[in-house]
């Protein structure tokens, strides 16, 4: 299969906090519009890896990074312009950290930093973004109301919404439905299904139902080592190409 | 089985005990109270025997200061309050930009090192006692603001305002910096996340979200420089003139009580004057205090 130019490509990506090195020399790639879901326990390094590709994980004291994430193509670590990398890519972290502004800035903060300034843009930017995931209805009647003072479920969806408000070309979804009821979830994946057809997904999550549901690809992560990365029936399958995978999958690790 | 009885006794005791504290809790927290209230109690009640003598208008409008009179004594304070306001006023447009400017540098833009030495650098500015700030106003800006500025004098409006604002800024530095900090870090990194640069971070999340803190920061400063006395009785030229320029000498409410109470015959018509000027200085903080838990309560409902 002679596969387009990869979105993002990292090689031998290596990653330590102080002495603890918590990514042990990673490589993979990922598709344009492919969904990979990236499953794995925690402390395995999945919320790092996230991290390493917006390069958000310089913010942590200690950090250091050697090797190569590359995103369409060009070095994270030598992008002229990092603001413009990390518009590229939206971000959702598990637990919701809703900006302390209204529920209408939250969503109009990335468009305003990126320079659009248009009112009827920015409207109209919102309304979509609050609709994507699931939120409009609740909300649209009091977009003035401060962010944080939605519920936890609310805040995540508002996260989502942000994180789809500077139309990203990469997602990047980290355990996105731990705050979120089991129907709302289903709504946002059906959003997550729809977006496939231009934005390229990284799904982290717990729920390896969830990657099986959508991913087009599954990459199973432990200790900070890729154990599996595969079309995702062959990692559910009941041969996967590594006997812990399969034992991970059906809840008997350990 | 059944429990030993010394735990019933014992449990008995620490609900006392819990009784107890909460009393004494309750009692710092009302003492508070107590303490303004009685401080206020005793400056009005020195003041109040002289308040149905004196015709108000001229005493807060007027600048005619001359309560030692012989033949015609009037204690007009209208320049000083003028005073106060309007040193009070330039030292904070001089300090609430450096201030919180400071602010936003130490705690968002410098790391290691030069934020150790810059917060030492900083508290020990707060540490200088403020009869050394009115000598380096007599003797140093006194002579600077002579040679370079068109001053007649040096002592004057211009060099207590900037004294004050020196003397407020590190207040506004300190509290301003806690303020910043107890922003989670979490905004910080959603915020860089969505691809805003730092300052986007600083101007559109972080101000707002230390809002409050920030406030409290800039009118602990303004308190500083209402109620400073000695480096204002220093610097000003402590002469009553309302000021129509930045050098013009002028004289401060503070500054006149320090200087007059100890010459004043206790319950004499002037010394009870200068407790009810204190009593003005008390309406003053008073007034600033109440628009700014007004202002941040207006923040908090949107």
């Amino acid at each position: 299969m002679v596969s387009p130019a990869p979105k993002i490509a990292v090689e031998n990506l290596r990653l330590s906090y102080g002495h603890k090195e918590v990514l042990h020399g990673i490589a993979f790639t990922v598709a344009p519009r492919e969904i990979l879901g990236v499953i794995g326990p925690a402390q395995s390094g999945k919320t790092s890896l996230l991290r390493c590709i917006n390069r958000t994980v310089e913010f942590t004291p200690g950090a250091v990074m050697t090797g190569t994430v590359r995103v369409d193509g060009e070095d994270v670590m030598r992008v002229p312009d990092v603001y413009a990398l990390r518009r590229k890519i939206g971000m959702v972290a598990p637990l919701p950290v809703g900006l302390p502004l209204t529920i209408y800035d939250n969503v109009a903060f990335a468009p305003r930093c990126a320079g659009v300034t248009d009112p009827a843009e920015l409207d109209a930017r919102v309304e979509r973004c609050l609709r994507q995931a699931a939120l409009w209805e609740e909300v649209k009647d009091r977009l003035d109301t401060l962010g944080t003072k939605l519920s936890g479920g609310q805040q995540q969806r508002l996260t989502i919404a942000r994180a789809l408000s500077h139309d990203p070309e990469i997602l990047c979804l980290d355990e996105f439905s731990i705050a979120i009821d089991p129907v709302t979830t289903m709504r946002i994946e059906d959003v997550l299904k729809e977006l496939r057809a231009h934005v390229t997904i990284l799904l982290v999550t717990n729920l390896t139902q969830q990657a099986r549901r959508l991913a087009d690809r599954t990459m199973f992560l432990w200790n900070g080592n890729i154990v599996e990365i595969g079309p995702t029936e062959e990692v559910f399958s009941d041969h996967p190409k590594d006997r812990r995978t399969f034992e991970y999958v059906n809840g008997i690790f350990g | 089985m059944n429990p030993p009885p010394v735990r019933q006794a014992r449990s008995a005791l620490s609900l006392w005990g819990e009784r107890a504290i909460e009393l004494l809790i309750r009692l710092c927290g009302i003492s508070a109270v107590i303490f303004v209230f009685s401080i206020f109690l005793f400056v009005f009640l020195e003041g109040a025997p002289l308040i149905p003598d004196l015709n108000w208008i001229p005493v807060i409008f007027s600048p005619e200061w001359y309560p030692t009179s012989r033949s015609n004594v009037r204690y007009g304070v209208g320049a000083m309050i003028i005073g106060t306001l309007s040193v009070t006023g330039l030292a904070m447009l001089f300090a609430v930009p450096f201030g919180l400017g400071a602010a936003v540098f130490v705690s968002e833009f410098c790391g290691g090192k030069l934020k150790e030495t810059l917060k030492v650098a900083i508290e020990m500015l707060a540490a200088i006692p403020s009869i050394v700030w009115g000598f380096i106003g007599l003797s140093v800006m006194n002579h600077l603001i002579q040679t370079w500025l068109p001053a007649p004098v040096g002592l004057n409006l211009f060099n207590a305002a900037l004294l004050l604002a020196l003397m407020s800024v590190p207040i506004i530095v300190s509290i301003g910096e806690d303020a910043l900090k107890a922003v989670p870090d979490s905004y910080r990194e959603a915020a860089l996340a969505l691809g805003a640069t730092r300052w986007q971070t600083v101007y559109r999340v972080l101000l707002p979200a230390a809002r409050n803190g920030l406030l409290a920061a800039v009118l602990l400063g303004v308190g500083r420089a209402i109620g400073e006395t000695m480096a204002v009785l220093m610097a000003t030229g402590h002469a009553v003139n309302i000021p129509t320029s930045l050098f013009d000498p002028i004289r401060t409410l503070t500054a006149t009580i320090a200087a007059e109470l100890g010459e004043t015959a206790v319950g004499s018509p002037h010394y009870r004057m200068l407790f009810l000027i204190g009593l003005m200085l008390f309406s003053i903080t008073f007034v600033v205090n109440l628009l700014a838990d007004l202002a941040v309560r207006g923040v908090r409902r949107q």
